[in-house]
């Protein structure tokens, strides 16, 4: 499983940031980044809520 | 007594309702889910339809939050086009517009709301409300056909971006405001005053301690009558003036229904029925205080709450700090918290100038909320700290 966020969409909102704080990071400059772009399947399941709980729908998981 | 259900029918197929069914797959609940909606649409999402939609950046499917094949294999029964006009909580059915009745094991209500309309304006082509994807498509289309005014009534969120969107596409626009300053009642009269500044700076007609007296025209509405008598030529009317919970169809079912569907503290509204999203009312134990909430955070996480409190009678309360944005011109605007027109406010980063600001009120000693206009981390961290409780003097030293 391969994070994929479409920055153009991000508003940095940090709603992922408070499901998965080791895998998304809301930092300083105001800007979104993923700390583990291809967390385990341990990670599912969080990583799920976050892209449903994404306001923006910009978070995308791929399988590659 | 409260047992578990084996089944879980949910009646309102959008954000709560959705968020609800795919809970309860995600938890790995393995009974059969029906997804009841009234609309003919798959679930989409809202807010794109004041905003991308509506600008005419987005095609409507870059809206949808599921579609047919992804529903089938979370193996969620999806019955659209369906409106349930009945609840009998004895034998357990609800009743169908189509006068189909439908038994259930547990129920989650997450019907919505739909917009306060103006009277007297039925029938009148060009007057619009915005909460479906069929309204948006309907405003798309006559915004499309350059219209020489676009009018809208009600300066809240929903007006305040419909605003902005007409002016993107280089729209004449006026916007008419009961209040003497747009959203008074919520942020108070400073901030109020910036949302304001905002709006003619980018042009807009804003008109703000008058009210809408008439709404005139022949086949379509050709000008609107304000209580000052002034007369504004429109061609195209947005009426955005708030919206009201979808519950008759409860009535006379024994749910009790005040502003909302009456919730316990934990979603429950009778034995295995829960509620969700814009038509719930659920005291919120972190404010002491009742509320329903009409913003696309909450219907997400209350939607999915209420489906996990159906299965676990160990799911607690939900209590969370309410959370929403509102995109107008290039300003993210964001508010958490509960905050009162009254509350002491101060600009804790950026300033009112640039329009690029964090602001937080607070009553009582405490911090009540947050107002960021683009500061969307600073929000988040303040957000926290109402979450913890903390008092206005501490927020106000916090560095972030
Ligand atoms: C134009 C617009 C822009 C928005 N922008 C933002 C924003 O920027 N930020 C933000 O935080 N929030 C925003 N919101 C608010 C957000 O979209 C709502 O809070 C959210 O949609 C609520 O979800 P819900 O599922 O509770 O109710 P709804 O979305 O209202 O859905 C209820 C569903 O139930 C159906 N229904 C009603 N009665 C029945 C019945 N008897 N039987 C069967 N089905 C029924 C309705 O047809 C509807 O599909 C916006 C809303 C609108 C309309
Ligand atoms: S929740 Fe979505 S919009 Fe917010 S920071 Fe994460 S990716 Fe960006």
């Amino acid at each position: 499983m391969r994070i994929v966020v479409d920055f153009d969409l991000c508003e940095s909102n940090a709603v992922c940031m408070q499901i998965a704080p080791d895998i998304f990071e809301v930092r300083d400059d105001d800007f979104l980044y993923i700390l583990n772009e291809t967390p385990g399947e341990a990670d599912r399941v969080r990583v799920e809520e976050c892209v449903q709980r994404c306001p923006k729908q910009a978070i995308s998981i791929a399988e590659d | 007594m409260t047992s578990t259900p084996r089944a879980v029918t949910i009646v309102g197929a959008s954000l709560a309702g959705l968020n609800a069914a795919e809970a309860l797959r995600r938890d790995g609940f393995e009974g059969p889910i029906t997804l009841i909606g009234a609309e003919d649409h798959p679930p989409y999402d809202r807010p794109p339809l004041s905003k991308q939609v509506l600008a005419g950046d987005w095609e409507p499917d870059r809206a949808a939050l599921t579609d047919a094949e992804e529903l089938q294999e979370d193996e969620i029964e999806a019955r659209f086009g369906l409106r349930a006009t009945g609840l009998d909580l004895d034998a357990r059915e609800l009743t169908l517009h189509t006068g189909e009745t439908v038994g259930f094991d547990g129920l989650v209500i997450a019907t919505g709301a739909r917009c306060r309309t103006m009277g007297g304006t039925e029938g009148l082509e060009g007057v619009h409300v915005l909460r479906s994807l069929d309204d948006c498509l309907a405003l798309r289309a006559d915004l499309e056909a350059a219209p020489q005014r676009v009018l809208v009534v009600g300066a809240g969120f929903i007006g305040a971006e419909v605003a902005a969107t007409a002016r993107g596409r280089g729209l004449e626009v006026s916007l008419v405001e009961a209040l003497p300053t747009p959203l008074g009642r919520v942020l108070g009269d400073e901030m109020g005053q910036v949302c304001a500044e905002v709006h003619r700076d980018h042009g807009v007609d804003l008109r703000t301690g008058v009210g809408v007296d008439r709404i005139e025209g022949d086949r379509r509405v050709e000008r609107v009558v304000l209580s000052d008598g002034a007369v504004i030529d429109a061609d195209v009317v947005v009426v955005g003036i708030g919206v009201i919970p979808n519950t008759e169809w409860l009535d006379g079912s024994g749910v009790e229904v005040d502003d909302g569907v009456i919730c316990d503290a934990s979603c429950l509204v009778a034995d295995r029925v829960t509620a969700a999203g814009d038509v719930a009312r659920w005291p919120n134990q972190l404010f002491g205080e009742t509320m329903r909430v009409e913003h696309w955070d909450n219907a997400a996480a209350q939607g999915a709450h209420a489906a996990r409190r159906l299965l676990d009678a160990g799911v607690g309360p939900l209590m969370p700090v309410p959370w929403f944005w509102s995109d107008q011109y290039d300003r993210k605007i964001q508010l958490a918290g509960r905050v009162r027109p009254d509350d002491e406010v101060r600009v804790v980063n950026g300033s009112l100038d640039e329009r690029r600001f964090a602001a937080i009120y607070g009553r009582a000693g405490k911090i009540t909320g947050v107002l960021g206009f683009n500061r969307p981390r600073h929000v988040m961290r303040y957000r926290a700290l109402i979450e913890q409780g903390a008092s206005f003097d501490d927020a106000l030293a916090a560095e972030f």
